[in-house]
């Protein structure tokens, strides 16, 4: 492990100027709290691209004040969910008189450069005058919580951690907590009562944790990437910043891109990009087949689809939208995704992560689950899908926290673009996607197969057999399949080499 | 203050008021069902949870919880907007999709919020079928906990956690197999409950029950071979009438005599008439300890705890087993009682003891649990041998088609009905100091005490704190109801903050009155203040008002018992305690 010390102020101000300005890159994403991939992360290399250098100007250059009112300058936004002023939460929580101050860092399962988060921590600390930090990760086991326990002591051997760092009389350390694998930890109010050791489940927020939090002291709560983005402001000044983006949302967000992209990777990207550019540029396109729509902030998000593609990509067009950015996660669909087994394995989810403290979501999400499985089982009729809106609207009206308020997000956001393969599949049983089992029916087409056999061979319950029609240029007689016999398994599909079985 | 409108008439409410509240302010009424508050006994359950008081505030994009949501200056809400009236009613229909609807059957039916709820919204049928959610029932002596019922209010969870300090329950599980339960879903019996039944009390639905003795005992009393006896605990009587339509308060104590000869009962006696001997026991025991302490002697402790509440008893094992030899060792009225029935009546009467079958009609819940603990039997035989609560006594009047209200006014039965206005008092909180000063006092200065109403003993404060002048020796007494706030007071005596001579603890708000075997209450504390005011005017209209003048209980210290706190009262009077720590859970 490294001990080199560098002196203060020599180094601080020599390498800031020395800080290029991050720039868009030929893909359109611009890379402001992510290191490229490549760079190695201990802190030496850290240090070179100069980590910890906007640290040492706040505590030299900088009174807290200062500092706060460069965050409010920014239009930084919390990347965590609602997305509130930062530096307005910064303000609340720093007026707030209190005898010890906490912050906390809810990195979920975030997994960003692990000194860039400490050194915005360390600031923020600075900023409110906090003295002890948290860093909240939902499992232990994620491969992040090494990394970031070995930057922490590396910051702490170097002196940014610690008592008086660098001799500013400033004090703040920071220790690791980690989460059960609970997804509604993740909200600020649960977040504190799972850290006081009580059950993890929302609270009403009155008064706030910057006022009221942890162990009834003043708290500042911020998502793991709103910390790692805080040292740019700093290195590179608010105007910079908040020339980045669009009218409301500054700078960049960091979005996990997968599903039928070419690219699935971790990508940032300035606000005001559009989802176009994010699929077809970034991404490469689509790996197969058409895209069909783009599942936003995972099981408690929504989907953007076609109409969308070429809005400014930012947190108001999303709520326009109807959805919320959650962790920040684009999947890409194609047209063999169907809607209703999306909506349910989505559903699913958030029936096992609900807290169960509210009755909208803890039996909601279990009586929509429900509603769906019946819809992709060929069970459902036209008043489950009234039942599905009216439900999810009063879930969504109704629950106490962000889980249940977004869970049903993704059924009010298609129930009308996907209107039509709703009913087709409670009217005419049919799944266009061909993923319902229950309504598929699998058929073989004469002229396509070769007689090979392969099907018969690994079909479960012997429902194919062979006529006797031998396809213009084949030598062996096609297969047929008996529907009756048929359990829908899709082994025989999945089997055959010559495209020659579909769903009907 | 705030100004606001609510369904467009101006309001002002002090800040902080919440919409809730500032709607009842002005009669417009949002239904709950989470939030529940004992006003001025610093009981609250907010949890925001159920989601049944949604309001439409102008502005907001979602609908509001009006019992946490605060009023803020020119808010507009709307309580019946379309929106609004459809929300509340869907989740409402959600709680009744997971809910065994066996109103038909069900210990809480007409008294249900649930059922009341869905009454009033006139929900006539359950739109989402689904599966229900299913959790082991769990039946203890006192209390039967029915979890598919549990709506999950987590109004039991803030009584027993932050009211009683108990810690008997926690939400458990998550989703839709959350509830509340004991540590580990293990039984209540298990846990460090002590079966206060403040849970029950406050359960809105029929998730939390009380064991029901009565069928036992309607069997015994068509047994020919049995003499069936029953004793009725000072706070049934201001109660029970509210189970048939009349005021809290109201005083039924005739009445009530004439009910149970009608059930059939062979004997109607009185647990005023312990509550004297227990006076008797306690005041004697009080003055000795006092008067060795003054006299040097080091191993004497003070305070002296009064030990009539079973609740109590058993929060005190579990919690303070370094003090269990500061309680009074004096039994609760209601095992003096038994005692006295199953030895001086029966000798007195020819009967066996095990044909004597001693029922207790009781405000109190524990009562159930404390008349089958072991000490309180020979060879077997329970000296109480089933116990009713003031709400199974009206079922039962019910049942035998009794209009209570037609009833003569009857006597209680002697010797064991005879009783005077210092056994009344049990059913407050202070009553039972008040009558223990009553007569220690004159026992002490062997001067006749002429006003014998103690104001500076009464009240409805959790906690509270008054110096009784007994002829010279100021007499140091706190007074404690709720088992928090026991628990503070405790507290303070433990760490040498305070000193006392004397403290008198009940487990439940307002003493027995507020007992959880009375008629639900629904969180209103107006009904358990009349209900005691009602104890302190039948006091009042007592002839004889301290418990050693009481002829009949002259007489069995003169025919049988000897000395109080003598040889033979000791024997039948007296109990002891055990150290029940293990049980305790959590620390404060
Ligand atoms: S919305 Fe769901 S996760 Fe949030 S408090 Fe309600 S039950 Fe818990
Ligand atoms: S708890 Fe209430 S709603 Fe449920 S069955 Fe009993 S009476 Fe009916
Ligand atoms: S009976 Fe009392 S102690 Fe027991 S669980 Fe209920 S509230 Fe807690
Ligand atoms: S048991 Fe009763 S009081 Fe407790 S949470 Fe369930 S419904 Fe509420
Ligand atoms: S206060 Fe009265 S009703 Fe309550 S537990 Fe004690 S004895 Fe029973
Ligand atoms: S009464 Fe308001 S949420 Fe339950």
């Amino acid at each position: 492990m490294s001990t080199e010390n560098i002196p203060l102020h020599e180094d601080s101000t020599t390498a800031t100027s020395s800080i290029p300005r991050p720039e868009l890159l030929p893909d359109h994403q611009l890379r402001i709290t992510l290191r490229n991939p490549e760079e190695p992360e201990d802190y030496c290399s850290a240090r070179e691209r100069g980590a910890y250098l906007a640290l040492e100007r706040c505590l030299s250059g900088f009174k807290p004040r200062e500092v706060i009112s460069l965050i409010r300058a920014s239009g930084l936004r919390g990347r965590g969910g609602a997305g509130f002023s930062t530096g307005e939460k910064w303000k609340v929580c720093a007026e707030t008189a209190g005898s010890q101050k906490w912050l906390i860092c809810n990195a979920g399962e975030g997994d960003h450069d692990c000194h860039r988060v400490i050194e915005g921590m360390a600031i923020a600390a600075y900023a409110v005058g906090a003295s002890q930090g948290i860093l909240y990760f939902r499992a232990e086991g994620a491969p992040v919580v090494a990394r970031m326990k070995k930057a922490l002591d590396e910051a702490r051997q170097q002196g940014f951690l610690g008592a008086d760092i660098k001799g500013s009389g400033f004090s703040f350390d920071i220790a690791m907590h980690y989460g059960i694998g609970s997804f509604v930890c993740g909200e600020e109010t649960a977040l504190i009562q799972y850290l006081e050791g009580n059950r993890c489940e929302p609270h009403v927020k009155q008064p706030f944790p910057a006022v009221r939090g942890y162990m009834g002291h003043p708290t500042l709560v911020n998502n793991i990437e709103t910390f790692a983005t805080v040292p740019a402001i700093i290195n590179h000044g608010a105007e910079w910043f908040s020339s980045i983006g669009t009218d409301t949302c500054k700078g960049t967000k960091v979005l996990t891109l997968s599903g039928q992209v070419k690219n699935e990777s971790l990508i940032e990207v300035p606000f005001g990009i559009t989802l176009r550019e994010i699929i077809f540029t970034i991404g490469k396109g689509m790996k197969n087949g058409k895209f069909k729509a783009a599942l936003i902030g995972g099981s408690t998000g929504g989907v953007l689809t076609e109409q969308h593609l070429d809005l400014p990509f930012d947190y108001d067009m999303l709520e326009e939208a109807g959805v919320a950015m959650g962790p920040g996660s684009i999947q890409v669909l194609n047209e063999n995704s169907c809607i209703p087994t999306l909506l349910k394995n989505n559903m699913e989810f958030a029936a096992d992560e609900s807290c169960g403290k509210c009755t909208p979501c803890r039996i909601g999400t279990k009586r929509l689950y429900e509603v769906l499985d019946k819809i992709t089982d060929a069970r459902g009729t036209m008043d489950d899908l009234q039942e599905l809106r009216n439900l999810a609207q009063v879930m969504h009206e109704t629950s106490l926290c962000g889980l249940g308020r977004n869970a049903p997000n993704l059924i009010l956001n298609t129930i009308d673009v996907f209107w039509d393969e709703l009913v087709e599949h409670v009217t005419t049983h049919r799944c266009v996607a061909g993923q319902c089992k229950k309504m598929a029916t699998f058929s073989i087409d004469r002229e396509k197969c070769i007689g090979c056999g392969l099907c018969m061979r690994n079909c479960p319950v012997a429902a194919i057999t062979r006529t006797d029609y031998i396809a213009p240029g084949h030598k062996l007689a096609s297969m047929a399949i008996d529907l009756d016999k048929c359990v829908k398994c899709g082994t025989c599909k999945a089997n055959c080499k010559f495209s020659a079985i579909s769903i009907i | 203050m705030i100004n606001l409108t609510i369904d467009n008439k101006p309001v002002q409410v002090p800040e902080g008021t919440t919409v809730l509240k500032a709607a009842r302010q002005i009669g417009i009424h949002i239904p709950t069902l989470c939030y529940y508050e004992l006003d001025g006994m610093k009981l609250e359950n907010k949890p925001a949870g159920c989601r049944v008081c949604m309001v439409e505030i102008k502005g907001q994009k979602r609908l509001m919880a009006a019992c946490a949501t605060e009023c803020k200056e020119g808010m507009e809400v709307h309580t019946n907007s379309l929106r609004a009236v459809n929300a509340r009613r869907t989740v409402v229909e959600l709680m009744l999709s997971d809910h065994p609807s066996d109103c038909l059957t069900c210990s809480k039916s007409g008294d249900c919020d649930l059922q009341r709820l869905s009454q009033a919204m006139g929900i006539r049928e359950i739109p989402f079928p689904g599966e229900h959610s299913h959790h082991r029932k769990d039946i203890s002596p006192a209390i039967i906990r029915d979890m598919d019922k549990c709506i999950m209010c987590r109004r039991c969870e803030t009584v027993c956690n932050e009211f009683q300090t108990v810690g008997a329950l926690h939400a458990i599980n998550r989703g839709f197999n959350a509830v509340v339960a004991p540590a580990f879903e293990q039984d209540l019996v298990d846990s460090p409950c002590t079966f206060c039944g403040q849970c029950v009390m406050a359960c809105p639905v029929g998730a939390l029950n009380t064991v029901s003795h009565t069928r036992q005992v309607m069997s015994a009393i068509n047994n020919p071979k049995k003499t069936v006896i029953v004793q009725t605990a000072p706070a049934v009587r201001v109660a029970l009438g509210e189970e048939f339509g009349m005021q809290p308060g109201e005083v039924v104590t005739g009445k009530m005599v004439a009910a149970l000869r009608r059930l059939g009962f062979d004997y109607v006696f009185d647990t005023d008439f312990a509550a004297d001997l227990t006076i008797m026991e306690e005041g004697t025991e009080l003055l000795d300890r006092i008067s060795r302490h003054m006299a040097g002697d080091k191993s004497v402790r003070l305070p002296i705890l009064t030990s009539c509440c079973p609740g109590w008893v058993n929060f005190f094992e579990y919690n303070f087993p370094d003090m269990l030899d500061v309680p009074s060792s004096a039994k609760s009225p209601q095992q003096m009682f038994g005692s006295i029935a199953k030895s001086y009546w029966a000798e007195k009467m020819g009967l066996k003891r095990e044909d004597i079958v001693c029922v207790s009609i009781m405000p109190c819940v524990a009562k159930k649990y404390e008349c089958g603990r072991d000490e309180f039997k020979v060879d077997g035989n329970p000296d109480v041998d089933f116990s009713i609560s003031t709400r199974g006594l009206a079922r039962l009047i019910k049942q035998y088609g009794i209009t209570l209200s037609e009833l003569p006014e009857e006597d209680f039965d002697r010797p064991l009905g005879e009783s005077t206005g210092a056994g009344v008092i049990f059913g407050s909180t202070g009553g039972v100091i008040e009558a223990a000063v009553r007569t220690a006092y004159e026992l002490y200065t062997k001067k006749s005490l002429d006003r014998v109403e103690f104001s500076q003993l009464r009240g409805i404060e959790g906690i509270r704190e008054a110096t009784v002048d007994f002829d010279g020796l100021p007499v140091h007494i706190g007074i404690a109801h709720g088992l928090g706030n026991a628990r503070r007071l405790l507290e303070k005596v433990r760490s040498g903050k305070v000193q006392f001579h004397a403290i008198e603890v009940m487990a439940c708000p307002g003493g027995c009155v507020g007992g959880a075997g009375q008629p639900f209450h629904h969180g209103n504390s107006d009904i358990i203040r009349k209900r005691q005011e009602a104890i302190y005017k039948e006091d009042r209209g007592k002839a004889l008002r301290k418990s050693h003048e009481n002829p009949d209980i002259i007489k069995l210290y003169n025919e049988y018992l000897g000395e109080p706190c003598g040889h033979k009262a000791h024997e039948l009077l007296h109990t002891h305690y055990f150290d029940k720590s293990d049980k305790t859970v959590i620390e404060i």
